[in-house]
């Protein structure tokens, strides 16, 4: 671990697995709230890990979220094993899904994942190889104050 | 909040010890949770037709202090428990969604958005 690393932990996630769908977003959400991290960067994260988290219950079979707090920044690595995404560009425009009914009455499938975890993150990257997964990288900035 | 029970005559499913001197910022009205997590603001209640664990997980991510399900739908006992664990109180109203947010909007609750 770098000497700058405050706080990692790590979560699996299971494809399909709706039942706990959020559970990883909420559990990050507490451990930032102990640590006294300000609430409006623990609101932009925790949108950003749920909608993460939904992406892979929905479309990977499975993953693993690492989350690193640094003095400066709160970072996510969510690396899927899963059929990886074809067209990425397609995928981050706003409407754009390949979700099937039973995604849309949990409430998502709508195309705005991926918008969402960008707009609620001040870096953001995704790299995908078809047939073998997708690895997200989001992080929200500690300097903003609330 | 006195207020919302009343004009939607809701009835309190959980966590009626939280309602107690509590103030909306707002209400926000979606079934997508992807809009509630893009568009609704800290504070506002929360009123929705879906009745899964997702919207109470979404409520508790984007800090939406309550949720109301309309059409007189009820959450299963897993998603009561989880919301009363997450201290998100859970009400119900009998009207369809346009109904209660028309009651709501003709008593001057405006947008739970910021302008």
């Amino acid at each position: 671990m770098s000497p700058d690393v405050l706080y990692r932990e790590s979560f699996a996630v299971e494809g399909n697995d709706f039942e706990h769908g959020g559970n990883v977003a909420t559990a990050i959400k507490a451990t930032l709230r102990e640590l006294g991290i300000a609430s409006g960067a623990i609101r932009r994260l925790s949108i950003a890990n749920f909608e993460a988290e939904m992406n892979v219950i929905m479309y990977a079979r499975r993953a693993e979220f690492v989350f690193t707090i640094t003095p400066e920044l709160i970072s996510v690595v969510v690396a899927d094993e899963g059929p990886g995404i074809p067209d990425i560009d397609w995928a981050m425009q706003e409407g754009h899904s390949t979700a099937t009914p039973e995604m849309r009455e949990r409430g998502f499938g709508a195309g705005l994942g991926l918008p969402n975890i960008r707009k609620n993150s001040d870096e953001f990257a995704i790299e995908s190889i078809v047939g073998s997964g997708t690895t997200l990288r989001y992080a929200v900035r500690l300097d903003q104050g609330a | 909040m006195a207020d919302l029970l009343e004009l939607l005559r809701c009835e309190v499913i959980s966590g009626s010890n939280q309602l107690d001197g509590f103030e909306p910022t707002g209400f926000f009205a979606a079934d997508l949770m992807s809009d509630v997590l893009a568009f609704a603001h800290p504070g506002n209640v929360l009123l929705t037709g879906l009745t899964s664990l997702q919207a109470v997980h979404a409520a508790d991510v984007a800090e939406l202090p309550a949720i109301v399900f309309v059409d007189g739908k009820r959450p299963k006992d897993d998603v009561r428990e989880k919301a009363e664990r997450r201290g998100i109180p859970l009400l119900a109203t009998r009207f369809d969604m346009f109904e209660a947010c028309g009651r709501l909007y003709e008593a001057g609750h405006v947008a739970g958005r910021k302008p």
